[in-house]
């Protein structure tokens, strides 16, 4: 019988190691990886907001030294650089909105475009409404 | 590309790997005739006939549908029968086997992992009580075929695969093709399904792996866009979570 | 274990509905399914039009059963049809219930589509991809039975025969090259078909009539070899596929001249392709396959035919069709022509030629799938009941799998239940000697010279020239004798891979090696029959001859030239005729 050659061949699969570096491979990663990056920049809003309300809860001083320094140019760079990751990540993310929502009218699946419309649209409306509320 | 004599070549670059006489795989040069109609599996079946005839992979039907020829051309994972020569020229293309799975001869990989996946998501109507024959065929309107035709075209072909780096990094997630599959079922009106494939999905390998890098749709070579049906599935699963906190009664356990 | 119940060699779509039929019977059967390729890449996958049966109001069994008698120029044995369109319909409702996506009308019911030679629209469709889906269907829908055994991407090299009956096959495992048996009390083989002995063909590479050899060289008769289809409509140079859905959705053909050259060969007059009744059904684009492919070589003879790269060609026309009909009934076609002949259908005429297709000839079986050979059965392209005569007629072939893997699925069931427990010692012989043929023949031979690739291609260039559309007796005798100085030669083929894991040279000298006997088979069987009958034209003998040849060939393996027999074709109800197409009209 053959079971010689069965165990002497099998299994000599060839595994090759998954590259650390994957993902400057292809532009479509890197695009990947810095929508995952963006994810820093909400970290950073958020640890902003903690800040801020603690500077509020530790008096006035507290709270103006906090406004002077979110005037600082530091401050500011970061919170640019944050917001263009932000407007990244939302606009990614809006992006692949089609994909992951499949709404129904009647029988008839309503357009990804039309989806993706709809989420543009709320989020105009929630930040005009922000702003209103932050500025009435 | 060079040019012997009135027949322009181009050269492929072609992985070995013959696990009887290298540990370790290499590659072979091979210079073939650049023909405008040529894909790159037609240069290959030139180098089996002509040149080398040890060199191994796996083909059929030459058309795109029966999904065999899946392989690296330059880093992208391609059906070899519907990629032709001329759109590398100049320059040579390097053939290598599918990334991300374990290869056994040359450009074919082991798809038992793959095999296990899609038997593991239960690829088939699932009903309470099957209809008899004599009563005919289930009802089913055109649009409602709509809602899982896209899912039901995969050939199989594995590029998916291939193209995620999820599954490169954790082989133990289900993927792109199977998951599509079990998308399929789920939302064609004969199944009832949907909460026994939920149980083999939700599953740390199952959707929750994917961070949706999105690229397995991109290199599907039928528009099948597993991509999609991930992100569907994990709004249907987030959605059953909260339906089961907050509504308990609803739910079927 | 090795030691199965059942085991069934091809994983394409009458493998694998043989396989469920087995393990429904009763699933304490254990079922091999032995594939030489992952089942899906089956070639049932490539596919595209139909599946027909008859389901509609206003269509009967009786239509499609005479559509398909005349359509095979009465060499179909009427008993086996007769069952045949009554077993259909049930079978499509089955795959429906497994989950096929049959394209629908819009209340939800399955639709159909007219298709050629078919008298009413009967063919059930799932756009053009109808094979690729009913392939996927089953072979996840097998998934689903613990009693059906994979046996992925093993080579059934020989049938293993003790006491007298087939109890399983020898088989090389690809990814060790080791040869193992698979035991069964019964075996069924799928195989397919053999268009690959022909060098331009709609086959895929994996159809090298393995398993019609396997049963030839066990002394199983192949039946009515001569008899192969040629389909009008392939690309040029690839030989892909074409659907005839583009005719049966009102696609036409036409010459150099713009003309609708099929009213020449008395097919019926044209209607306007804006005319509501266009297409005809069994009218002109409408007609059987094998007048279609004849029309052509009558054109390129007139020098009607148009010039391309890769010899001559007609136009398919489905342009008038839009756009929008085009993307929903038949995108594939779009899809394809775009791809690898670089036209658009929607803006412009596809270059078609001729293509050789199918096998009407196969492993002579009755109404069961048994053959000769106890406890042999084989059903799909593989076999040959006969339900397609002396011609097929499209969208027959994906129900023939459904109804004849069915049928040999429970015969070979019950056959197995019937037998006592394999004996497995003189089996394993058998495969100690199979192993060392191969081994010596191929592996470990010494000074051979010739290649493979050489005699494949001479024996496919002696195929088209001798046994194509048109043959003739020196054309036929040129080819018998190429033929044995390639069989002849192929003892002293020399291969570069000497290895085991993954040897696809060794399977390709396997494939070639059963590829001659087919080859065999077709041109002594077609040197035989002197007379032209549906598919196999005579230009030495012109005409139908039903007082010596309404009969089925046999061709019997022999040491040199194969021994040609006949048997009487079952006649019931329908009485030799003539074959009248495109008066539809006039009726």
């Amino acid at each position: 019988m053959t079971y010689g050659r069965y165990q002497k061949y099998h299994p000599w699969l060839y595994e090759p190691r998954f590259p650390i570096l994957w993902w400057i491979k292809k532009w479509a990663y890197i695009r990947f990886i810095l929508r995952e990056m963006t994810s820093l920049a909400v970290v950073f809003y958020a640890v902003v907001l903690l800040l801020y309300v603690n500077a509020v809860s530790d008096g006035p001083e507290a709270f103006a030294a906090f406004t002077a320094w979110l005037k600082s140019p530091l401050s500011i760079s970061l919170h640019a650089v944050a917001f263009f990751f932000l407007v990244f990540h939302s606009i990614t993310w809006f992006n692949l909105a089609p994909k992951a929502m499949v709404i129904h009218i009647g029988a008839k699946k309503v357009s990804g475009s039309v989806i993706l419309a709809m989420n543009y649209l709320t989020w105009v409306v929630v930040t005009v409404g922000l702003f209103w509320l932050l500025t009435f | 590309m060079s040019n012997s004599g009135l027949q322009p070549t181009i050269d492929l670059e072609v992985y070995r790997y013959r696990p009887e006489q290298q540990a370790e795989p290499t590659y072979d040069t091979f210079t073939v005739p650049l023909r405008d109609e040529w894909v790159i599996l037609d240069a290959l079946n030139y180098i089996k006939d002509e040149l080398d005839g040890s060199l191994s992979y796996r083909w059929s039907c030459r058309m795109g549908v029966c999904g065999s020829c899946g392989m690296m051309a330059n880093g992208e994972p391609v059906l070899t029968c519907a990629a032709f020569l001329k759109s590398y020229a100049p320059g040579s293309i390097r053939v290598e086997p599918l990334a991300n799975f374990p290869v056994a001869r040359d450009l074919i990989i082991s798809m038992d992992d793959f095999m296990e996946k899609m038997n593991r998501i239960q690829p088939w109507i699932i009903t309470d009580e099957e209809k008899p024959l004599e009563e005919g065929e289930y009802l089913q309107t055109p649009d409602q075929v709509d809602e899982y035709k896209q899912f039901s075209m995969c050939i199989n072909c594995l590029l998916c695969y291939s193209a995620c780096p999820i599954y490169g990094m954790e082989p133990s997630f289900i993927g792109p093709a199977a998951i599509a599959l079990a998308q399929r079922y789920n939302l064609d009106s004969r199944d009832h399904g949907q909460e026994t494939r939920m149980d083999i999905l939700s599953t740390d390998d199952g959707i929750w792996q994917c961070t949706f890098v999105g690229e397995c749709s991109e290199v599907c070579p039928e528009n099948v866009d597993p991509a999609g049906a991930i992100q569907r599935y994990k709004v249907t699963s987030t959605n059953d979570w909260w339906k089961s906190k907050l509504l308990p009664w609803t739910s079927k356990q | 274990m090795p030691v199965h119940d059942v085991v069934i060699v091809g994983g394409g779509g009458a493998g694998l509905r043989a396989a469920i039929a087995v393990t429904e019977t009763d699933p304490s059967l254990e079922v091999a399914l032995v594939s030489k390729v992952y089942p899906m890449r089956s070639h049932t996958v490539a596919a595209e039009g139909g599946a027909a049966a008859v389901i509609k109001d206003h269509d009967s069994f009786e239509n499609h059963i005479f559509d398909t008698i005349s359509g095979g120029d009465w060499l179909v044995d009427q008993d086996a049809i007769e069952l045949f369109v009554n077993e259909a319909p049930n079978e499509l409702v089955q795959l429906e219930h497994w989950g096929c996506p049959w394209s629908r009308e819009p209340d939800g019911k399955v639709a159909v589509r007219p298709f050629g030679g078919m008298k009413k629209e009967r063919t059930w469709y799932a756009a053009d991809k109808t094979g690729f889906h009913m392939l996927h269907s089953l072979f996840q829908t097998s998934l689903k039975y613990p009693g059906i055994v994979p046996y992925d991407e093993w080579f059934a090299t020989t049938l293993l025969i003790h006491d007298g009956r087939c109890q399983g096959v020898a088989a090389l495992e690809q990814r060790t090259g080791r040869v193992e048996v698979i035991a069964g009390r019964s075996v069924i083989i799928c195989t397919g078909g053999a268009g690959k002995v022909y060098p331009f063909t709609t086959n895929g590479a994996i159809k090298t009539g393995d398993g019609m050899s396997m049963a030839y060289r066990a002394g199983v008769p192949l039946k009515d070899m001569e008899f192969v289809q040629y389909h009008p409509t392939g690309l040029p140079g690839t030989g892909i596929l074409i659907t005839e859905a583009a005719r049966g959705e009102g696609g036409i053909l036409v010459n150099s001249d713009g003309y609708r050259y099929l009213q020449d060969y008395n097919l019926g007059q044209p209607l306007d392709v804006s005319d509501s009744n266009h297409p005809v059904k069994k009218s002109m684009e409408l007609g059987p396959r094998d007048r279609l492919s004849q029309a052509f070589i009558h054109e390129q003879r007139k020098g009607r035919t148009i010039k391309g790269k890769f010899g001559d060609v007609v136009y398919l026309d489905v342009r008038h069709l839009g756009e929008k009909i085009i993307d929903q009934k038949i995108p594939f076609v779009r899809e394809l022509a775009s791809k690898y002949a670089g036209i658009d259908p929607v803006h412009e005429p596809i270059p078609v030629r001729p293509v050789l297709h199918y096998f009407m000839g196969g492993i002579d079986t009755d109404k069961t799938g048994s053959t000769s050979l106890p406890g042999l059965y084989a059903a799909g392209e593989v076999a040959c009941v006969s339900i397609n005569g002396a011609n097929r007629l499209g969208s027959n072939s994906l129900t023939e799998l459904l109804v004849f893997g069915a049928r040999a699925g429970r015969a070979a069931a019950q056959f197995a239940l019937e037998q006592s427990p394999t004996e497995l010692a003189p089996l394993r012989k058998q495969v100690v000697d199979e192993d060392e043929r191969i081994t010596k023949s191929y592996l470990t031979k010494e000074g051979g010279t010739e290649r493979i690739s050489t005699i494949r291609t001479e024996m496919r260039d002696t195929m088209e020239d001798g046994a194509g559309i048109y043959r003739s007796e020196e054309g036929l005798k040129n080819t018998c004798n190429k033929l044995a100085e390639l069989r002849d030669r192929f003892s002293n083929i020399s291969l570069d891979d000497r290895s085991l894991t993954y040897n696809t040279e060794l399977i390709s000298v396997l494939e070639l090696d059963a590829m001659l006997d087919v080859a065999e088979a077709v041109a002594h069987s077609a040197r035989a029959r002197k007379e032209s009958r549906g598919s196999h034209q005579r230009t030495d003998h012109p005409v139908r001859d039903d007082d010596s040849y309404l009969m089925h060939s046999m061709a019997y393996k022999g040491d040199g030239a194969p021994k040609i027999d006949y048997k009487d074709v079952v006649i019931t109800r329908w009485p030799p005729g003539e074959r009248v197409y495109g008066q539809e009209q006039a009726e």
